[in-house]
């Protein structure tokens, strides 16, 4: 048996770089001399560069990079412009969304204004780095599965940001932008509507999220473990079936009853990526707009216990609180 | 006889671990081996024990069916059946069952001549399973700390231990951990689809080329890894995922047993804070 794992690449062949697929008609040409990384070269390819820019990918650029400082510079603000401060409390600041009382209108710049700034200007950026990726694939004369991959992730993105603030009628209901801010929304939204764990459509948003990284797992180890037998050139492999497909076909075979094919273990993993955003989305969705108390709703039907009451019955504030 | 066309050449004898020949057999498409016996030992006597155990419980809803583990008061001791016994024999069947898999597609591997990525990227799963069960609980010192096996009551599990820790998306080996998870599913994602993509472009076009696929990463973010190294990625990603899983929960309790946002207070009252202007 050899020890041949292939964790690393131990030699490194320095050829000429390679300047792209040549592009048809109507491309910008590409941006940047190609530059080799010794580094990179261990794990991946040792060339950094070219790029293509393009109008979209400017405008994406431009677009988020104005929000990033925007929302910056709110967080300075936050801390009366006190850099130290600023990197002593990075985790903790925000920009928050307006407060409930606005509803769906504009607020002022420092009230939520910014906020909603920072949202379109994101949208924008998003929607262009779409199109810049179905439009490079056109180019290349490829398929567009990256960009409608992609649209599932933009799905979940806008569902948090636009469609469910309006379905309640409030951009005060969406994510603010800061690492322990976002974690502090998420952790608010779960309990206000009755632990997200008995969201359906959460627990099959984390079977797809654990589902893909056990098949990236299982998929990655599979194809380095017959990287000897060429099993990384996966191209070749699912138009002209070779040993390293047949092998790593029978692994899985032997080892559970079934396989994929070098083809199909893609299809698998494009799903499984996909899914994990799409249902994700519909639960976030769902909540607060449809149901308000994903708990209440597993008890209903029959998917939790009614637990004992070891705790005397609390009455729920926001049926006291005249808030709607 | 459930054989692919190109399969009767592979089916060669020999690669065993142990046992020598005498489990060098198929039954169907599997591969039996000395550790396809053991597997099937503990994974029927495991969900024998389940099915068992959720007959005497008081319901069949499937969502609702838990075994849970001993009560905190029977500390590190082993506990009548119907108390959590059932649940410590079932850990025991699990781990054997999850540890023979692992031999066995070892064994598989020497039979086709391929490297043991796989039981060892298996192995970081297991590894994390045993954590939530057995270590933990060995060093906080009762069974009762691991989580009970029902569909419904392992989040239970998850949200009451969560809790436990006032705001558990503040625990930093939780964030590293979720991270690598949405990493590697992004990754897969990319993956998955630029090779349909470069296989599949569409009426009349020809299948594209790994130059197209490196072409197309390189014209959209600038670096493409590559058809090996985003494998290489992929394999790391996913087992870094596990394995600040397994750091994250080990270190709640037995290391911090106060509310993780309060961990966080080390980074406010570093020194340099007070030393600059």
């Amino acid at each position: 048996m050899a020890d041949y794992y292939n964790l690393f690449t131990t030699v490194q062949a320095k050829g000429p770089v390679h300047h792209g697929v040549e592009l048809g008609p109507g491309n910008s040409p590409r941006f940047g001399h190609p530059a080799i990384f010794w580094l990179l070269g261990k794990i991946g390819n040792a060339q950094l560069g070219p790029i293509y820019l393009g109008g979209f990918g400017v405008l994406s650029l431009v677009c988020g990079m104005l929000a990033f400082n925007i929302i910056g510079l709110n967080m300075l603000a936050s801390v009366n412009w006190d850099p130290v401060q600023f990197v002593r409390q990075l985790f903790w600041l925000a920009l928050e969304p307006p407060p409930p009382e606005y509803g769906l209108s504009m607020p002022p710049l420092n009230q939520g204004g910014w906020f909603l700034i920072v949202g379109l200007l994101l949208s924008i950026s998003v929607l262009a780095w779409w199109v810049r990726m179905y439009r490079r694939a056109i180019a290349l004369g490829m398929g567009t599965h990256v960009a409608w991959a992609f649209a599932a992730a933009l799905w979940l993105f806008f569902v948090l940001g636009l469609f469910r603030p309006v379905l309640m009628g409030s951009w005060g209901e969406a994510v603010p932008y800061g690492i322990f801010p976002h974690l502090d929304w998420t952790a608010a939204l779960s309990i206000r509507y009755g632990n997200l764990f008995y969201n359906p459509f959460h627990a099959l948003s984390i079977v797809f999220l654990y589902g893909s990284v056990l098949l990236f797992a299982m998929h990655g180890a599979t194809i380095l473990a017959v990287t000897r037998y060429g099993g990384e050139r996966e191209i070749e492999q699912i138009v002209d079936r070779g040993t390293a497909s047949e092998r790593a076909g029978l692994f899985w075979r032997w080892t559970m009853g079934f396989n994929a094919t070098m083809e199909s273990i893609h299809r698998w993993a494009w799903w499984f990526a996909v899914l994990c955003p799409l249902t994700g989305g519909i639960g976030i969705l769902l909540t607060g707009t449809v149901v308000d108390n994903w708990y209440l709703w597993a008890i209903k039907h029959g998917v939790a216990p009614p637990y004992p009451n070891v705790f005397p019955p609390v009455v729920d504030p926001a049926l006291t609180l005249g808030v709607k | 006889m459930a054989m692919l066309s190109f399969e009767k050449k592979y089916r060669v004898r020999g690669g065993t671990l142990v046992a020598g020949d005498l489990f060098d057999f198929w039954l169907g498409p599997f591969y039996v081996g000395f550790f396809g016996v053991t597997t099937i030992f503990f994974a029927f006597l495991g969900t024998t024990m389940i099915l068992w155990g959720a007959s005497q419980g008081p319901t069949w809803n499937l969502w609702q069916i838990s075994i849970a583990p001993p009560n905190l008061s029977y500390g590190l001791r082993f506990a009548p059946l119907m108390e959590g016994g059932l649940w410590q024999l079932i850990t025991i069947c699990a781990l054997g069952a999850f540890v023979s898999w692992a031999l066995r597609e070892v064994e598989i591997c020497r039979k086709l001549g391929m490297g043991y990525h796989v039981p060892a990227a298996f192995s970081m799963a297991i590894l994390a399973y045993f954590t939530l069960q057995i270590v933990r609980p060995l060093l906080m010192g009762a069974w009762g700390h691991a989580f009970p096996y029902g569909i419904y009551s392992h989040l239970d599990w998850v949200s009451n231990v969560g809790y436990q820790y006032l705001h558990f998306h503040y625990n930093p080996a939780h964030m590293l951990a979720v991270s690598f998870f949405f990493a590697t599913t992004f990754a897969l994602s990319l993956h998955g689809a630029l090779i349909l993509s470069a296989t599949n472009p569409g009426k009349g076009q020809v299948v594209k080329t790994p130059e197209h696929e490196d072409t197309f990463f390189r014209d959209t973010i600038g670096y493409s890894i590559g058809t090996l190294g985003i494998h290489r990625l992929g394999v790391f990603l996913a087992m870094a995922a596990v394995a600040f899983s397994a750091l994250c929960i080990v270190i709640s309790g037995p290391f911090w047993s106060r509310g993780w946002p309060e961990w966080w207070g080390w980074w406010l009252n570093l020194p340099i804070w007070s030393q600059w202007p």
